[in-house]
């Protein structure tokens, strides 16, 4: 158990880094506290794997400390850390059994045959691996091998957290859903620190209980899914979160509230927030649009309709910026004469990508 | 770790050395070598290569191997292609057989073919050209060569050959112009490892020459037996043969990983 | 092999040019060969059936199973030297960077030198009075002529091959390894592995493949070795050098004795047809294709 502090963590992988680009984790700071679930959501490239590995100890980090539970563990090697890892590629050692591969990491350390044999078979029920103990690893599936791959983790005792770098990337797409159940079982269980990084905001929505989104080396935002849903603090978040993702029309400040390209809308920004220059951005969710041939909303010319399983998804042009309104499926949309409502509580504000602060 | 570390490079210390004596020798007067082990020529000549440069005996046997290679390796990559796409992408009668009567030729020792094939290419009246080398070649190449392509080749989603197809290919054109491009670094493998197996060998590239067509290798070792023997020249015939392997290793550099990761040498 | 393929007939015009051409050279050569292993001549081109007499003196002659056990003993040494050398040569090769490109043009060089220059290049490297190898073990007192002493000979021959073809070993396992994903390192690092278990369990499973190819490929070409010793020992001091198919040669060109070297070429070339075969259905009867499509289809 543990908890694991980031201060003021860069990396780059060059030689010569000056520019921020060059950084693939730029001034980071972070408290996971011990037991918790946590998820590094965000696009390939932004660094989350990098994160991963300083703190596994597979990266010594340019600059910067990892601490866990206090004490600098930043030069230590990835096995003096006391964490477990499993990769996106399932790793077992093909010519060993199940067994074998889960006692492994044991026998290293000096565990006695005994020992570890009582400590494997306790882990592999838990993973409901008990019956394929005797199996060569080789004969697995990809799942199952993640499985493997993970149980050689919960079989050491002296493990502080457990680091998931996109596990399901190779398992087949029905295994999915069957593996983030029993991982969350786990964290149950074993209440250990689990930090899981993936580009899925599916998998990392329903996994932790606190996301960080991350974009370019920088968390841009670290909240609950429901605020990262509800409230995304930046633009990059709410386009990224939710499927669709928010939409973000440009808007400017009147004396009569907002207005998108002249027409006003009953909103306003929060007095103390107008000093911001700079363009602004009104963020709503599709769900929070409705249509409707009132005037009263903006008028929006419709470009496409896409119907999923659950709804309908309306694609609008208003007044040069797409946007996309979330409907239920047996609703009818009209031919013509499409207005744009919306529902002012859950607009949102942004100046430079950021959040000002909801309007109103 | 240190012995790690370290055998590759006694290793290449190895591969060095006996090649450097030879370059050594090239630049030495037969008189020198008889008479001193020196390190360093201590009359540097280049007498021995301009013996070999005007002396159409010498020159042209680098001449009549380059020429029977090039053949060898043009036809093996070139009657390799479609074989190997019938390979990866069909089934046929007798394919799986096929294969491995194929790849059984490249298990052939040189030596049972040596008398056979020098009857066989006389009475075709072949003996003593360049095409009866590059054929007799192809014995090995053509199964390595089909090896290999077809490895490549599977590489290739056959999803492409279909779209291809849908969108009014005809096979020629998909095959030149759109199959071909994603095989390239392939058939550069392929053309190298022919290259070199035709380039290396002597047995059978002696058997079917005596004048005409006579390769280095054979010239070379004509001079074995014969007594007087003229080490420099000797020395500066084999420091040019090594010369083209250079060459060709130098631009394939980036590949010879790539090439050896097929693993299907 | 025949996975997601479909059927086509036509496809035999795809590979007729090449059956044709593979055909040309193997099948009439060794038709003739099949004749002459089993007929006799009284000479002026008369021939007549002996049935398996020939293969029969082949099986049964001193000179075809001193030659045999020469080579075996050849093949043996080398593959025992080789395999290991170069396995270990790849394991401790830089794996990036030009320090890697550099190394692999060095290991290829002894690849692409022509087989009769190697053996000039060995012939004078081990010579006492000309040679650099030669002299200098004289000159430390160790007693060494490859020209006259048969332990020599073979020791030069072996040094020779060793130093041509082990960097085939090599540059295959070095492939090899360099096809294992990192997280296989690094997920025995977090393990705690040691560096034996790392290779015992990580390196050499995923090399297995490749060293069966090292194998079969050194196995069936030092089986097969004609030029390098050739030109080096030309077979001697007497026969101490004469491995299989300067035997051959010598029986079949020098000689000119048709029926035996007919019959000794097939006994040949089925020595190593079946040890190929052997050993290729012994290991790959466990498939690597498992394990590969489990990893993603890598």
């Amino acid at each position: 158990m543990a908890q694991i502090d980031i201060r003021q963590l860069s990396h780059t992988y060059q030689d010569e880094a000056y520019a921020g680009d060059d950084f693939a984790l730029r001034e980071l700071d972070l408290s996971w506290q011990d037991g918790g679930a946590y998820a590094l959501l965000g696009p390939s490239g932004c660094g989350k794997s990098t994160l991963l590995r300083v703190i596994s100890g597979l990266l010594r980090p340019t600059s910067g400390q990892v601490l866990f539970d206090g004490q600098d563990v930043t030069h230590r090697t990835a096995r003096e850390r006391h964490v477990a890892e499993v990769f996106q590629f399932p790793v077992v050692y093909e010519t060993m059994s199940v067994f074998d591969n889960l006692a492994f990491p044991l026998l290293n350390r000096g565990m006695s045959k005994a020992a570890a044999a009582e400590r494997v078979a306790e882990v592999a029920e838990l993973l409901d691996l008990g019956g394929a103990l005797r199996r060569k690893s080789s004969s697995l599936d990809a799942a199952a091998r993640q499985l493997v791959s993970l149980g050689r983790g919960l079989v050491r005792t002296d493990v502080n957290a457990i680091l998931f770098d996109e596990p399901l990337t190779v398992v087949d797409p029905q295994d999915k859903w069957i593996l983030r159940t029993r991982l969350k079982q786990l964290h149950r269980t074993f209440g250990l620190t689990m930090v899981y990084v993936t580009h899925d905001q599916t998998e990392a929505l329903t996994f932790a209980e606190t996301v960080m989104v991350m974009r370019d080396g920088r968390i841009l935002q670290s909240g609950t899914p429901a605020e990262l849903f509800n409230r995304p603090a930046h633009k990059f978040v709410g386009q990224f979160v939710g499927s669709p993702g928010m939409n973000f029309i440009p808007c400017e400040s009147g004396d009569d509230g907002i207005e998108i390209h002249g027409q006003a809308l009953p909103l306003h920004i929060p007095r103390h927030r107008e000093t911001h220059a700079g363009p602004c951005e009104l963020g709503i969710r599709p769900e929070h649009l409705h249509l409707s041939r009132s005037t009263e909303g903006l008028a929006a010319k419709l470009l496409t309709v896409e119907e999923t399983s659950r709804r309908k998804l309306a694609y609008l042009d208003l007044a040069g910026t797409s946007i996309c309104v979330s409907l239920p499926q047996d609703e009818e949309i009209p031919a013509d004469g499409h207005h744009v409502m919306f529902d002012s509580q859950h607009a949102l504000i942004y100046s430079d990508e950021r959040l000002l602060e909801s309007a109103r | 770790m240190n012995v790690q570390r370290l055998l590759p490079r006694l290793h290449i210390v190895f591969i060095l050395l006996p090649v450097y004596w030879l370059v050594n020798m090239s630049f030495k007067t037969n008189d020198e070598i008889l008479s001193t082990l020196t390190l360093w020529p201590k009359d540097f000549t280049l007498g021995n290569y301009v013996t070999i440069l005007t002396d159409a005996s010498w020159y042209s046997g680098y001449i009549n191997t380059m020429i029977y290679v090039l053949m060898n390796t043009l036809i093996s990559v070139s009657l390799a292609l479609p074989a190997a796409y019938a390979f990866s992408r069909y089934r046929f009668l007798g394919d799986k057989h096929l294969f491995f009567w194929l790849l059984s030729n490249r298990m052939a020792p040189p030596a049972v073919f040596a008398l056979p094939f020098f009857q066989l290419y006389s009475s075709v009246g072949l003996f003593d050209t360049h095409i009866a080398v590059a054929l007799a070649h192809t014995l090995f190449n053509i199964p390595l060569a089909v090896w290999i392509l077809e490895g490549f080749m599977s590489g290739i989603p056959k999803e492409i050959d279909e779209t291809a197809y849908i969108d009014g290919y005809a096979f020629p054109r998909f095959f030149s112009r759109i199959f071909m491009p994603m095989i390239a670094s392939g058939v550069g493998v392929t053309a190298f490892f022919c290259f070199m197996f035709s380039w290396v060998e002597l047995l059978l590239a002696r058997t079917l020459t005596s004048v005409s067509a006579k390769p280095i290798s054979a010239i070379m070792t004509r001079t074995v037996s014969a007594s007087g023997l003229d080490w420099g020249v000797l020395a500066a015939a084999g420091t040019l043969t090594i010369i083209p392997g250079l060459l060709v290793i130098y631009f394939v550099r980036n590949h010879i990983a790539r090439g050896f990761a097929l693993g299907r040498v | 092999m025949n996975a997601g393929k479909r059927y086509n007939a036509k496809a035999w015009w795809l590979v007729l040019p090449v059956v044709l051409v593979v055909a040309f050279n193997a099948v009439i050569p060794l038709m003739t060969v099949v004749n002459y292993s089993v007929q006799d001549t009284f000479g002026n081109n008369q021939f007549f059936w002996v049935g398996l007499e020939w293969f029969d003196e082949v099986l049964h002659s001193e000179r075809f199973a001193a030659a045999l056990g020469r080579q075996v003993l050849f093949t043996t040494l080398v593959l025992v030297i080789e395999i290991p050398l170069g396995l270990i040569i790849a394991l401790g090769l830089p794996t990036r960077g030009w320090r890697a490109s550099a190394y692999m043009m060095l290991l290829a060089l002894p690849l692409l030198i022509p087989w009769n220059v190697v053996g000039t290049i060995w012939q004078i490297f081990g010579r006492i009075d000309i040679g650099l190898a030669g002299a200098l073990i004289n000159a430390v007192g160790i007693d060494y002529n490859y020209t006259q002493n048969p332990f020599d000979a073979w020791v030069t021959v072996i040094a020779m091959d060793v130093w041509h073809w082990t960097s085939l070993v090599a540059l295959l396992c070095y492939a090899g390894l360099r096809s294992i994903p990192n997280a296989y390192y690094q997920a025995a690092e977090i393990d705690g592995a040691s560096r034996w278990a790392v290779f015992r369990f990580v390196q050499l499973p995923r090399l297995r493949q490749v060293l069966v190819i090292a194998f079969l490929l050194r196995f069936m070409d030092s089986f097969m070795i004609y030029t390098e010793p050739f030109v080096v020992t030309g077979g001697g001091p007497g026969n101490a050098t004469t491995f299989l198919s300067i035997d051959l040669v010598k029986l079949a060109i020098g000689q000119f004795d048709l029926g035996q070297a007919a019959a000794m070429s097939l006994v040949y070339f089925l020595i190593v047809l079946v040890v190929c075969w052997l050993f290729y259905t012994a290991t790959s009867l466990r498939e690597t294709h498992v394990e590969t499509r489990a990893e993603g289809g890598r």
